[in-house]
């Protein structure tokens, strides 16, 4: 990715660090508590793409939570430097506004002013090429429509961080592969971080610059890859599939260690 | 408006986000639709009607006690054409209005802090369901002695009647927001007042709406339980009406009355209908056309 050079100079600092984070739900009783994260460090740069990778149950959205200070660690530091934005499993927007208006709220939560709202969300749309869809109401729209304008709303609140909890699940194959190509298009274009949780793997190995593997009850971070492959990448690609598969075995063996 | 957002839409994806087609309506569609939710209604009113006047017909009771439909509709028709009837149902109206909004603003302010604040939930809201529940007469023989035969009465039983049900409403509302709506609220950075203003009570709104409604018809009923009750000197109302035509044997009257009542109800609740109907429709929730 192209850095410019303001960002080089804050390269030196990471966007987000993660120290030793360690989280547990429920009680003192051992019996009754459960490890969700233990001990995990991660540090993510300014524009970097990170993928996080895990069984179902490795903490990864309690991971994405407590970086978005919905959750405090039990233990541990996190550091994020800049503001945090959130997209979530479904594109959650309120049903009462049409699409401009929930981008609109975005801004105005964020403090922008009344005046300049509309026409900033109106742009913001038409950087997810949705402009014609601005009146139109969420159920109105299709899911990878609603995904788009969940991703104008995370550049409405100009964030220097991003966390994606799984949102492409619900969508088809053929859509979720187009919006990698947004997701990735809008990232270049506006160089924030982005910490992408999902549980497919080709997904991972097509958006990241690293994947990180989580392993499962307790979570921890199991191997931290970088990937090479040169952008534009393409999900259906050899190099794709064949780093995919293997980094899918890696993990098949950290779960097959852990049943045993 | 829907082809010029296709032509943004990659051609491979035309397949999955067909937008749903707007509503376009035509006249003749339109008339249609009235009558197809006119007619059910109408041949409810004739069944009633026609069971009313075979009723008649056998002489089940005599006339004196229950008139004929046709004598009643008439009766119905002469007091349309005098000034009292006006004055009654504006009086009535107006009770309804003042009792009503009193009960909204109580009822609400209840309801917000009661869904705010834990103590006040553990310490009122099980109170609030228990009033719910009781039957507003049963208030009338406390409130007559309280404040004398006067308006004070009434609006003390309507609001006690209907702030209950509109609390219930806006708790249940706020009960039920999604939580990710509130995530969301927090990570767009929304404090504590404008998450409350942009999203937890917009997204109760139906609920609240529901109560509402619900919060209507004991109002309303408490209304006429109390202008039976609780004759104001001087003043003449639908309900006091009631009670002279019934304190005067003339049967006509009393039906022509009760079909003013039922009227005025249907129409109070016809509305919260097409509210509530409109807010489901645009939020994507309404299951029919």
């Amino acid at each position: 990715m192209n850095a410019a050079a303001p960002q080089i100079s804050r390269a030196q600092q990471p966007a987000l660090r993660l120290e030793n984070v360690t989280k547990v739900f429920g009680g003192k009783n051992s019996s009754t508590k459960t490890v969700a994260l233990e001990n995990v460090n991660l540090e993510v740069n300014p524009g970097e793409f990170v993928t996080v990778v895990g069984a179902s149950g490795c903490g990864k959205s309690t991971l994405l939570n407590i970086v978005a200070d919905l959750e405090k660690p039990t233990a541990g530091t996190m550091d994020v430097d800049g503001r945090v934005a959130f997209m979530f499993q479904e594109a959650t927007l309120l049903p009462w506004l049409s699409a401009r208006r929930n981008v609109e709220l975005a801004l105005r939560l964020h403090g922008v002013a009344r005046t300049d709202r509309r026409g900033r969300a109106e742009e913001l749309l038409d950087t997810v090429r949705l402009s014609g869809m601005a009146d139109k109401r969420p159920h109105e729209l299709s899911g990878g429509m609603r995904q788009r304008v969940a991703l104008a709303r995370v550049l409405a609140q100009d964030a220097q961080v991003v966390l994606m909890d799984e949102p492409l699940g619900a969508l088809d194959a053929m859509t979720r592969d187009h919006m990698h190509d947004e997701i990735e298009r809008v990232w270049e274009k506006h160089q924030f971080c982005v910490l992408f949780v999902t549980h497919n793997m080709r997904e991972a190995v097509r958006l990241a610059d690293r994947v990180v593997l989580m392993s499962s009850s307790p979570g921890r971070v199991k191997l931290d890859q970088r990937i090479n492959i040169p952008r534009p990448r393409r999900i259906d690609s050899a190099e794709v599939a064949e780093l995919a598969s293997e980094l899918t075995e890696a993990l098949r063996e950290e779960v097959a260690a852990h049943v045993r | 408006m829907s082809a010029s957002a296709i032509i943004n839409e990659p051609p491979l994806l035309q397949v999955s986000t067909d937008p749903e087609p707007s509503r376009k309506r035509n006249g003749l569609a339109r008339a249609r639709n009235l009558w197809l939710w006119t007619w059910p209604k109408l041949l409810a009113i004739a069944i009633v009607i026609g069971f009313w006047q075979f009723l008649v017909w056998i002489e089940w009771k005599p006339l004196f006690v229950l008139p004929a439909p046709a004598t009643v509709f008439s009766e119905l028709g002469n007091l349309a054409g005098t000034q009292r009837f006006w004055e009654s149902v504006a009086t009535t109206l107006q009770r309804a209005a003042f009792g009503y909004g009193a009960a909204l603003i109580i009822g609400s302010t209840i309801g917000i802090a009661v869904s705010r604040v834990r103590t006040l939930r553990l310490a009122i809201g099980s109170l609030i369901t228990g009033l719910q529940t009781m039957p507003s007469i049963a208030w009338f023989p406390f409130a007559i002695v309280v404040f004398g035969g006067s308006n004070q009465a009434i609006y003390f039983v309507v609001v006690l009647g209907a702030a209950p049900s509109i609390a219930n409403g806006i708790i249940s509302g706020i009960d039920h927001v999604p939580p990710t709506f509130v995530r969301l609220g927090k990570v767009m950075g929304a404090n504590n007042v404008s998450l409350y203003r942009h999203i937890i009570l917009p997204a109760a709104l139906p609920t609240y709406v529901a109560g509402l409604s619900q919060g209507w018809a004991f109002a309303w009923r408490s209304l006429m339980a109390g202008e039976l009750l609780v004759i104001v000197l001087g003043v003449t109302s639908i309900g006091a009406n009631l009670e002279f035509a019934r304190q005067f044997s003339r049967m006509d009257e009393v039906i022509a009355w009760m079909i003013v009542i039922l009227i005025i109800g249907m129409l109070a609740d016809s509305i919260f209908t097409s509210i509530s109907r409109n807010l489901r429709r645009s939020r994507g929730l309404a299951i029919d056309d």
